[in-house]
């Protein structure tokens, strides 16, 4: 009997989504503990998921039991089971973290956002989870429209910023939908593995081009690469701080892996990168996009804002990686996908937590926040050191592997576009450290007096997710050579092994 | 060139609403008709899969008289396609839930603003706006 596992991770949350509603009605308390149960469950089959396919290899699973060409089917394999766990991973650490802000932001909506909260994750795992260009459709819709829906309950200005994402994000499904149309027409299949059978005699076809200029155009609205990123900045600054922290590491991921599964799964590198320059213009894209994010970032002094354009530069360093198309450069992006997760997991939730304790998050006013919060600021640092790409942190290691790919690519401008990026975040989260870290002398403290700054630090519920998400960052940063060589080097494709 | 655009006109009106729609999404300011032009953008995918799945001369794709008993009928050219057609019924769905979502949004806005206008919005925000967008 082939492993229940991989459908498994998506149909509990999507299960849970309805429990938590109609349980919600009888008592608002007994959600939160439900969706713990239920992203607890999917993490534990993802972790068995994962472990199937390093023991045994990859995963078919055929729901209903209808044979693939015809039937829905989920494939697991080492790229499909590595971001299967980040995801399911960073969704429990999120349900944890999520009481206290919820209760505090969406007094009213505890129980809508938990049921959309356990929609919005099975949307993720489900575009990770499968097979089927058209099945990834109807994911691609589920985890939007949750997101829409949770973006639009945030603060003053929310629903605005989430009508914008909305427009462009059905923009982008649509161009998607067109793709898996124009491919429909000329092979008659929507199963990824079939598809990779069929296209190659097809490359110079037309119809195919249309379809993957279709495909690049609308994942790039979804990953929110420059300069398609215009609807993210807004969105992610004024969601509620649980929303924030669960979309910004997830919702770009995942639009990458989309992205590499079909440039390099569903079409071939050969034609990705030979017939057609592709990833050479996503590699001039990813460029404009890592110095636009920072120089953006720059001029922001919402610190949440700065974070959601660092994200739209960290998405360039995926795009990049994919854009370099040799193994060094995959392999930095495919580890970038982990790390980046990570640590726009922990910058999201001290935010949450700086707004939890002060309803504040404009970078001037952070004094004395390492007296009130000591442990949060700690984590603060970390991700920052992190971003900038200091060794022991794991944002090191995914830089590294870009810039050997763009040495071995002979593409000099990027190794510069990665560097003064660095220099570039030095100065963004040197800034931020300064407000936090360095007091007023005595002569501007005023009165001289000793001031009394009472410890205010997260309540546990946030914290303990804080601190698991900067030991995450030391801690691939220290495992990344035993991650790279157990997972990463398999979730490359073959093309780029051999090379 | 005439007979060209005349024996394709189901793919000449699919490219020219979808146009309509994107240009209604992008550029009215108004947020319904945003939506409008969302809706008439989808509605062109539709007509284009259901397109796609046309032939002429072809019939329902329903085998007569159940199982077994229609095995000498399967011809598959003189069926029309059905699968772009479930593809269509879970689009719809989508969209629908799409229509739905927008408008909700669309009702939040204007219970803050008062208005359904971008430009009239943008002025009345009461967030800082920043250095650069």
């Amino acid at each position: 009997m082939a492993p229940q596992s991989p459908v498994l991770v998506v149909v509990i949350p999507l299960i849970f989504a309805f429990l938590t509603f109609a349980f919600g009605w009888w008592r608002k308390d007994l959600c939160y503990p439900i969706a713990l149960v239920a992203v607890s469950i999917s993490f534990l089959a993802s972790l068995h998921t994962i472990y199937t396919v390093i023991t045994t290899g990859t995963i078919h699973y055929y729901l209903g039991n209808w044979e693939p060409p015809w039937g829905i089917e989920y494939v697991v394999d080492h790229l499909n089971a590595f971001v299967l766990v980040i995801v399911s991973f960073i969704s429990l650490v999120v349900a944890i973290s999520s009481k206290r802000t919820v209760e505090q932001e969406l007094p009213e909506k505890v129980v809508y956002f938990y049921c959309i909260f356990l929609l919005q994750v099975t949307g993720f795992l489900g575009i990770v989870v499968t097979g089927d260009m058209f099945n990834l459709y109807v994911f691609l819709e589920i985890a939007s429209l949750a997101g829409y829906a949770l973006i639009a309950i945030g603060e003053d200005g929310a629903p605005f910023a989430s009508f914008n994402y909305l427009i462009f994000g059905t923009i982008g499904a649509c161009f998607y939908l067109l793709g898996v149309g124009y491919l429909y027409i000329v092979t008659g299949s929507l199963n990824m593995a079939d598809l990779s059978q069929i296209l190659p005699h097809l490359y110079h076809s037309k119809v195919v081009l249309v379809a993957f200029a279709f495909f690049l155009v609308g994942v790039s609205l979804k990953m929110a690469l420059f300069p398609l990123h215009v609807w993210l900045p807004d969105a992610y600054t004024y969601a509620p701080s649980a929303v924030s922290s669960l979309l910004a590491p997830l919702m770009t991921k995942v639009g990458a892996y989309v992205m590499i599964r079909l440039m390099f799964t569903v079409f071939k590198p050969h034609f990705s990168i030979e017939l057609i320059p592709a990833t050479t213009i996503l590699g001039w894209m990813a460029a404009g996009a890592i110095l636009f994010g920072a120089v953006l970032a720059l001029a922001q002094i919402d610190l949440k804002r700065m974070l959601a354009y660092i994200l739209v530069s960290e998405v360039g360093y995926i795009a990049l990686g994919v854009g370099l198309a040799n193994r060094n450069g995959l392999t930095g992006a495919i580890l970038h996908i982990l790390n980046d997760s990570f640590m726009m997991l922990a910058l999201f939730l001290v935010v949450g937590a700086i707004m939890y304790r002060s309803g504040n998050r404009e970078i001037p006013q952070l004094r004395y926040l390492h007296r009130k919060m000591p442990f949060t600021m700690a984590v603060l640092v970390i991700a920052g050191l992190s971003v900038i790409g200091i060794p022991p942190t794991c944002g090191f290691f995914s830089k590294w592997y870009l810039i050997l790919g763009a040495i071995d690519a002979s593409c000099w401008v990027f190794v510069v576009v990665l560097l003064v990026s660095s220099l570039l975040n030095v100065v963004l989260f040197f800034r931020v450290i300064e407000n936090v870290y360095l007091e007023p002398g005595e002569e501007h403290a005023g009165r001289g007096s000793e001031l009394v700054i009472a410890n205010e630090e997260a309540p546990l519920s946030l914290l303990v997710p804080i601190l698991i998400a900067g030991a995450g960052i030391m801690l691939f940063g220290i495992l990344s050579g035993k991650i790279i060589s157990v997972v990463i080097q398999f979730a490359v494709p073959q093309y780029f092994v051999t090379l | 060139m005439l007979d060209f655009i005349l024996s394709k006109y189901n793919y000449w009106i699919y490219i020219i609403l979808m146009m309509i729609g994107f240009y209604a999404m992008i550029g009215k300011k108004n947020l319904v008709k945003k939506i409008i032009g969302i809706n008439i953008f989808q509605t062109a995918i539709i007509l284009f899969f259901i397109s796609t799945a046309a032939k002429s001369g072809g019939t329902l794709p329903i085998i007569e008289h159940g199982q077994g008993h229609g095995a000498h009928a399967i011809e598959a050219a003189s069926y029309v396609n059905p699968l772009p057609h479930v593809l269509m019924l879970t689009a719809i769905v989508v969209m629908v839930s799409t229509l739905g979502v927008a408008l909700a949004i669309v009702i939040a806005i204007y219970r803050r603003y008062n208005s359904l206008e971008e430009d009239e919005i943008l002025e009345k925000r009461k967030w800082p706006r920043n250095l650069l967008f």
